[in-house]
C-alpha cells in the first residue's frame, strides 16, 4: 500500500481499547469472538471501562477475561448470574453483566438465570447460544434442535426421548423482573449493528433501575456443528432461526407479555 | 434502636448473637437459603436490613448463595453466608473456587444429623468435611467451633480477622443446639472491625492499573502447581492461629479431646470422674484447622490415654489419634443422629476403658 | 467513489473467509501463503475498498482495521 493513500485516510473502524492484545483461541469464523468485541465496543464508546465488571462462564467462553480488558470474575458452571448478582448487591452503582453459553445459562444454571432475571436483578446477561457444548467436544445442549446430530445425539435430537430445545429466552421475557430482552445474531455486518445498538441500550438501562436486560445471541459453532464457517452461517439462517428468531421479545414500555404487568 | 456501640449483656439465642455481631463487624452482604436450625439467621438478617446498612438477600437456593458469595467476595465486600449440613454440602463446589480465587468470606454451618435428610437435631457430623477441604481439590478453611452463645458472636469476628488477613474463606462450625440455645453475651462493639476494599478487588478497572481477574482456573498445570504450592505454603502459615483452650489439665492423666457442644458436655464429664478421684483433663480445640495437635502431642507424653468425644462416628479422633501417634492409648466415645451425650455417660464410657481397660478404638 | 482500505492482522487471521463474505465489493479473498498458525489469511485483492467496516464487523478475531478516505475539503 502507497503510504501517501493512507496519509489521505482516517480509521473508521478499529478493534477497541477494551479489548486486550491477547488473540482469541475460538475456533475459525466462532460468533464469540464478534459477541466480545462487541460488548467491548459498547463498554468503550459509553466510556464505562472503570465501572464495569463482567463474569464469564464456564464453556468456550471461560477465558473471557483474557480478552476483555475490563475487571472480571470467573464463575463455576451456571453459575455467573448468582455471581453477578452478589457483584451488583455490593457494588449497586456498577455495570454488571454476565456471559454465559447455552449449557451454563440454560441447563446447569437454569435456576441461577430464571431467579436472577425474577428478582430483576440490575444487570445485563448476553446468553450465547450455538445449539451445543463446543468446548467438551460437540455434545448436546438444551437448546440443540430437533434432529441436531451432536455427540451425545448421534441419531439426532429426539424430543420424546431427551425433550425439546429449550427457548430459555421467551420463558426469561415471562418474568416481571425482565426490563428488556431480545435475540441478536452476529452472522452478518447488519446482524451485528443491531446486536450493537441492543447492547447498548442494555447498558445504558442498567442506570435506571428498572430490571434484567437479556440478550441472547444466536451463534454457530463451525467445529461442533462440523461444517465449514460459512456453510455454519447459512445453517444458522435456515435451521437456528426458524426456532429462535430474531428481534426484540420485551421492550421498555411496550408489554408483550400482559399478564406479567403488575403495575 | 438502642445504642449498639455500647458493650451490654444481652440474652439472645445463639443464631441470632451470630447474626447480631455480623452485622456490629460491617458486613456488606448476606446471602442465604432457609434450613433448620438455622433459619433464625437469615430472618435477624431481614428483619434488621432496611434499618442497618447492609445488603441481604434471600436466594433460590444454597447452591446460588455461594456463587453470589464468590462474586460480593470477589468485589471486595465482607460477606457471609450461613447454612446447615445439607445445604453446606450443596456449597462444596462454590467453596472450592472461593478457596482457590483466595477470596476472604465468612460461612457458617449451624451442623444437624446427617447423612443424607438426617435430622434437624444437633450434630458434628460434618467435620471432616469441614477441615479436610469439603470439595475438590487441596483446600483448607480456618475452621472455628464455638462452644457457646457468646463465641457464636466472638467468633463472627475471628473468622473475618482470619479471613481477611489471610484472603481465605472461614467457617464457623457449630450445631443446632449452639444456634437454638439462649445464654448471656456481652456483643462485640459496632464498628471496632475496619474494613478496606482490597487492591485485588473487581470493583472496575481503572487507567492507572490492569484488570483485576477472580477466577480459581489456571488450564496449564505448571501454572496450577503454583497455585496449589502457594496455597499449601499459605495453609502451613496458618498453622500459627492455632487455638484451644483447656480444662483441668495442669495434672491430668487421661486427656478429653472435644470441641464444640461435646466440650462443654466434657466439661461437666471431668467434673464427675474428678470427685471420684481420677484425674481428667480437656484439651478443647477451639481451631479445628488449623488443628492443636501439638499440644496435643506434648499431652501424649505423660498421659495415661486419651478420650475424644464427638457427636459423630468418630471424625475428629482420627486427628487425635495422628497427633497422639500410638504414645498412648486414644478412645472414642460418639453418638450420631441428633443425639447428645450426656456428661454421666461419657463418665461411664471413661471409666470402663481406663479403669475396666475395655478394647481401644 | 469513496475510496478505503483495510489492514489486516494476517498473524492473528484464521482464514474463515467470513469477510471475504461479507465484502459487497468483492475485494478479498484468502492468500495463497499462511501465516504462522498454518491459516490462509484475508487480504485485499484490488482497489476496490469503499472503507464500508462489513468485513471487520463480521471478522471474530478482530483482525481488521478499517481506513476511508477523508472528505475532500473545498479549497477557499
Amino acid at each position: 500500500m502507497e503510504a501517501n493513500i493512507l496519509d489521505n485516510l482516517e480509521v473508521v473502524y478499529q478493534k477497541p481499547e477494551t479489548l486486550t492484545d491477547t488473540p482469541f483461541h475460538y475456533c475459525p469464523g466462532c460468533g464469540h469472538g464478534v459477541a466480545h468485541r462487541v460488548i467491548m465496543e459498547v463498554v468503550e464508546e459509553l466510556g464505562i471501562q472503570d465501572q464495569t465488571i463482567g463474569v464469564a462462564p464456564v464453556g468456550c467462553s471461560v477465558f473471557a477475561y483474557h480478552y476483555m480488558n475490563v475487571d472480571m470474575q470467573e464463575a463455576a458452571h451456571g453459575r455467573a448470574s448468582a455471581a453477578a448478582t452478589g457483584i451488583k448487591r455490593v457494588l449497586p452503582d456498577k455495570y454488571v453483566f454476565s456471559y454465559q453459553g447455552d449449557g451454563d445459562l440454560a441447563a446447569i444454571g437454569t435456576a441461577e438465570t430464571i431467579h436472577t432475571v425474577n428478582r430483576g436483578e440490575n444487570i445485563l446477561m448476553v446468553f450465547v447460544n450455538n445449539a451445543i457444548y463446543g468446548m467438551t467436544g460437540g455434545q448436546m445442549a438444551p437448546t440443540s434442535l430437533c434432529g441436531q446430530v451432536t455427540s451425545t445425539s448421534p441419531y439426532g435430537r429426539e424430543a420424546t426421548q431427551i425433550g425439546f430445545p429449550l427457548k430459555i429466552t421467551e420463558l426469561i421475557a415471562q418474568l416481571p423482573g425482565a426490563y428488556f430482552v431480545a435475540r441478536h445474531a452476529v452472522h452478518t455486518p447488519n446482524a451485528v449493528r443491531k446486536l450493537k445498538k441492543a447492547l447498548k441500550s442494555a447498558f445504558e438501562y442498567q442506570k435506571l433501575n428498572k430490571g434484567t436486560c437479556f440478550i441472547e445471541i444466536v451463534s454457530n459453532c463451525p467445529s461442533g456443528w462440523k461444517m465449514n464457517p460459512l456453510d455454519s452461517q447459512k445453517w444458522i439462517e435456515e435451521n437456528m432461526f426458524p426456532m429462535y428468531p430474531l428481534g426484540d421479545i420485551k421492550v421498555p414500555g411496550k408489554s408483550t407479555t400482559p399478564s406479567t404487568e403488575n403495575n | 434502636m438502642e445504642n449498639s456501640n455500647k458493650k451490654e449483656v444481652r440474652l439472645m439465642k445463639g443464631n441470632e448473637a451470630l447474626a447480631e455481631a455480623a452485622i456490629r463487624a460491617g458486613i456488606k452482604a448476606y446471602f442465604g437459603y432457609p434450613i433448620t436450625p438455622q433459619s433464625e439467621i437469615l430472618e435477624y438478617f431481614t428483619e434488621q436490613a432496611p434499618k442497618r446498612n447492609f445488603t441481604v438477600l434471600q436466594a433460590e437456593s444454597e447452591v446460588a448463595s455461594i456463587n453470589m458469595i464468590y462474586g460480593a467476595a470477589g468485589a471486595g465486600a465482607r460477606v457471609m453466608t450461613s447454612s446447615s449440613s445439607p445445604g453446606v454440602s450443596l456449597m462444596q463446589e462454590g467453596i472450592s473456587y472461593i478457596a482457590t480465587a483466595e477470596l476472604p468470606c465468612l460461612i457458617v454451618n449451624i451442623t444437624r444429623g446427617g447423612p443424607g435428610l438426617g435430622t434437624i437435631q444437633p450434630s458434628q457430623g460434618d467435620y471432616f468435611q469441614s477441615v479436610k477441604g469439603g470439595g475438590h481439590g487441596d483446600y483448607k478453611l480456618i475452621v472455628l467451633a464455638p462452644s457457646s452463645v457468646q463465641e457464636m458472636a466472638d467468633f463472627v469476628f475471628e473468622g473475618f480477622k482470619l479471613a481477611e488477613k489471610y484472603r481465605n474463606p472461614a467457617l464457623i462450625l457449630a450445631d443446632g443446639a449452639l444456634g437454638q440455645m439462649m445464654e448471656k453475651l456481652v456483643l462485640p462493639e459496632e464498628g471496632s472491625l475496619p474494613h478496606v476494599t482490597p487492591d485485588w478487588a473487581t470493583i472496575g478497572k481503572t487507567k492507572d492499573r490492569e484488570r483485576n481477574v477472580i477466577t480459581s482456573l489456571h488450564i496449564q498445570p505448571e501454572k496450577m502447581e503454583a497455585v496449589n504450592h502457594h496455597l499449601q505454603e499459605k495453609y502451613k502459615a496458618m498453622e500459627q492461629e492455632v487455638r484451644f483452650e483447656e480444662y483441668f489439665m495442669d495434672d491430668a492423666e487421661i486427656v478429653f479431646v472435644a470441641f464444640g457442644l461435646s466440650a462443654r458436655i466434657c466439661q461437666k464429664a471431668v467434673d464427675i470422674v474428678r470427685e471420684k478421684g481420677i484425674k481428667a483433663g480437656l484439651i478443647r480445640p477451639i481451631t479445628l484447622f488449623p488443628f492443636p495437635k501439638q499440644r496435643i502431642a506434648d499431652a501424649a507424653q505423660n498421659a495415661a490415654g486419651f478420650m475424644v468425644v464427638e457427636m459423630n462416628a468418630g471424625q475428629m479422633v482420627e486427628d487425635v489419634q495422628l497427633a497422639v501417634n500410638g504414645k498412648c492409648p486414644v478412645y472414642f466415645k460418639g453418638r450420631m443422629g441428633g443425639m447428645i451425650p450426656t456428661p454421666e455417660e461419657i463418665a461411664v464410657e471413661l471409666e470402663a476403658k481406663f479403669i475396666h481397660h475395655e478394647e481401644e478404638v | 467513489m469513496i475510496k478505503g482500505t483495510v489492514l489486516i492482522a494476517t498473524d492473528i487471521c484464521k482464514g474463515c473467509e467470513l469477510c471475504v463474505a461479507a465484502c459487497p465489493q468483492h475485494c478479498l479473498t484468502l492468500s495463497k501463503q499462511i501465516n504462522t498458525k498454518g491459516y490462509r489469511f484475508a487480504e485485499l485483492k484490488n482497489e476496490e475498498c469503499t472503507g464500508c467496516v462489513n468485513c471487520a464487523l463480521v471478522c471474530p478475531d478482530a483482525a481488521i482495521t478499517v481506513y476511508r478516505q477523508a472528505k475532500i475539503k473545498k479549497a477557499v
